[in-house]
């Protein structure tokens, strides 16, 4: 078994909130946040919270899935343009893979991503769904 | 003046229907249908529990109230008969979440199906005492039902977020009013997966008792009868109960409608009335009076009388309706697929 949680509490600015790095000389934003703007070495930032909705721009489905998403697979994959033009990458749930389309409307939800067993700790994060309302 | 300044719901997309519990173990589906009058129940996916509805419902909360810092939320309370965790408070987790941290009181309470009324009303109390500015109340549930016991029927998941405070209301609290005996209706021993309850014992003795002694008292407190309200929400373990409850205590169907929420989506433990509020304030008008009595086994119910101000036509729309939840976007699901959503299958690990 795999022990994940501390990095998962590291991360949890992005994890749990979509927390990412605005760079003020290129106005640029990176999610997952980095402390460096790899195009102008930059390192004045703000910190700023991602939208919740975007374009689907691509995607794979995932058919033979590592053991801890076992049970949830098939599954897709995809990254999606957030309306701030940011892209972020994420499973999808509460779709079937026929249902993923390029080009669709997703929203991102607080979701479980993966526990340690039965036993250890719970992952959570942020996951698509298809964009409904 | 104190009471809700935002409010928001989340249910799951998967339901399934008592005609598919019922063919697996040999269960009338009619006379299920007719005794619960309950059609269908909400079911969470694998990767939802109670932290998570409570995330969503807390997110579409601030979305109706966006003047709200949540670093000003001085307290998060989830009430729950399902925390993901026996130890380590579900809490936290949403007040991360949110951004809420560090500056904060978190506590997980459970009281059966009143764990929720419960978050709402300590909540209510803290910035009703002028202890912090706002403080969030949730209420939320991913209930589990024995397979083939009568509450597989009605077990389902949903939760609601109440931000209180006391400015800017949505709806502004009257009144409160607590009511409890010690009942053995319906209980889970520790380490037990399942609960258990008391049969036709969880009726007469414990719900209608309960709700009546809290509503009743309420009524007296405030001075107020059933037709001064426009609205009316009670707990909802079935589709029957609160139907019944509500006449008896002399409110009429339409007063209870718009929060009736169990005939489509189950019982939402926890969930049922502060969801069933959730749907009444989304089509609720300006100085609507509004009850809402939550019934928890063991056993006790808290009152509240809401009044709704013009901010509710504001804020309504901010974030998705729960009557839409519960009527659009709807994947029915086998028995098979619910089963293994619910964990009931034992598996390798």
């Amino acid at each position: 078994m795999t022990m994940f949680s501390s990095r998962a509490w590291r991360e949890y600015p992005q994890r749990y909130r979509l927390e990412a790095s605005k760079f003020k000389k290129s106005g640029k934003t990176y999610f997952p946040p980095r402390k460096v703007d790899p195009e102008t070495g930059d390192t004045e930032r703000e910190i700023v919270r991602l939208p919740d909705t975007g374009k689907l721009l691509t995607f794979t489905v995932i058919r033979i899935a590592p053991s801890q998403w076992g049970d949830l697979a098939p599954y897709a994959i995809g990254i999606a343009e957030l309306t701030d033009g940011t892209r972020i990458m994420a499973q999808f749930t509460d779709c079937d893979v026929e249902e993923v389309k390029i080009g669709m409307d997703v929203r991102i939800e607080f979701r479980r991503v993966q526990e340690e067993g039965h036993h250890g700790v719970i992952s959570y994060g942020y996951k698509f769904v298809p964009k409904w309302y | 003046m104190a009471g809700i300044v935002g409010y928001g719901a989340h249910l799951p997309r998967h339901r399934i229907k008592v005609e598919e519990i019922a063919k697996v173990w040999g269960a009338d589906a009619p006379s299920y249908k007719r005794g619960l009058m309950l059609s269908e129940k909400s079911v969470p996916p694998p990767d939802m529990d109670t932290i998570t509805l409570s995330v969503e419902a807390t997110r579409r909360a601030l979305a109706r109230a966006p003047h709200v810092d949540p670093a000003d939320i001085g307290a998060i309370y989830i009430g729950s008969e399902s925390h993901p965790y026996a130890v380590k408070p579900s809490g936290v987790t949403v007040a991360e979440a949110i951004g809420a941290t560090p500056d904060i009181h978190c506590a997980d309470f459970e009281f059966a199906c009143k764990a929720g009324s419960e978050a709402m009303y300590v909540a209510l109390s803290h910035v009703k005492a002028g202890e912090m500015k706002y403080a969030l109340g949730i209420a939320g549930d991913t209930s589990q039902g024995a397979p083939s016991d009568a509450l597989e029927f009605s077990a389902s998941a949903g939760a609601a977020a109440f931000i209180m405070g006391t400015e800017k209301l949505v709806a502004e609290c009257l009144f409160t009013h607590s009511y409890m005996t010690d009942v053995p209706d319906f209980w889970r021993r520790e380490h037990e997966f399942y609960p258990q309850h008391g049969g036709r014992f969880t009726g007469e003795e414990a719900y209608f008792n309960t709700t009546k002694g809290a509503s009743n008292a309420i009524l007296k407190k405030s001075g107020m009868k059933p037709a001064d309200f426009k609205y009316a929400v009670f707990h909802q373990p079935n589709g029957k109960f609160p139907q019944r409850v509500s006449r008896e205590l002399g409110f009429t169907q339409e007063q209870i409608d718009p929060g009736w929420l169990a005939p489509r989506l189950g019982n939402t433990y926890s969930g049922a009335s502060p969801v069933g509020l959730t749907a009444t304030l989304d089509v609720s008008q300006p100085g609507d009076l509004i009850l809402m009595c939550s019934y928890g086994s063991g056993a006790g119910a808290d009152a509240f009388i809401w009044k709704v101000t013009e901010r509710i036509d504001e804020v309504r729309d901010l974030a998705v309706r729960t009557h839409k939840l519960l009527d659009e976007n709807v994947t029915y699901i086998d028995y098979g697929t619910y089963v293994k959503f619910r964990r009931k299958i034992r598996k390798n690990a």
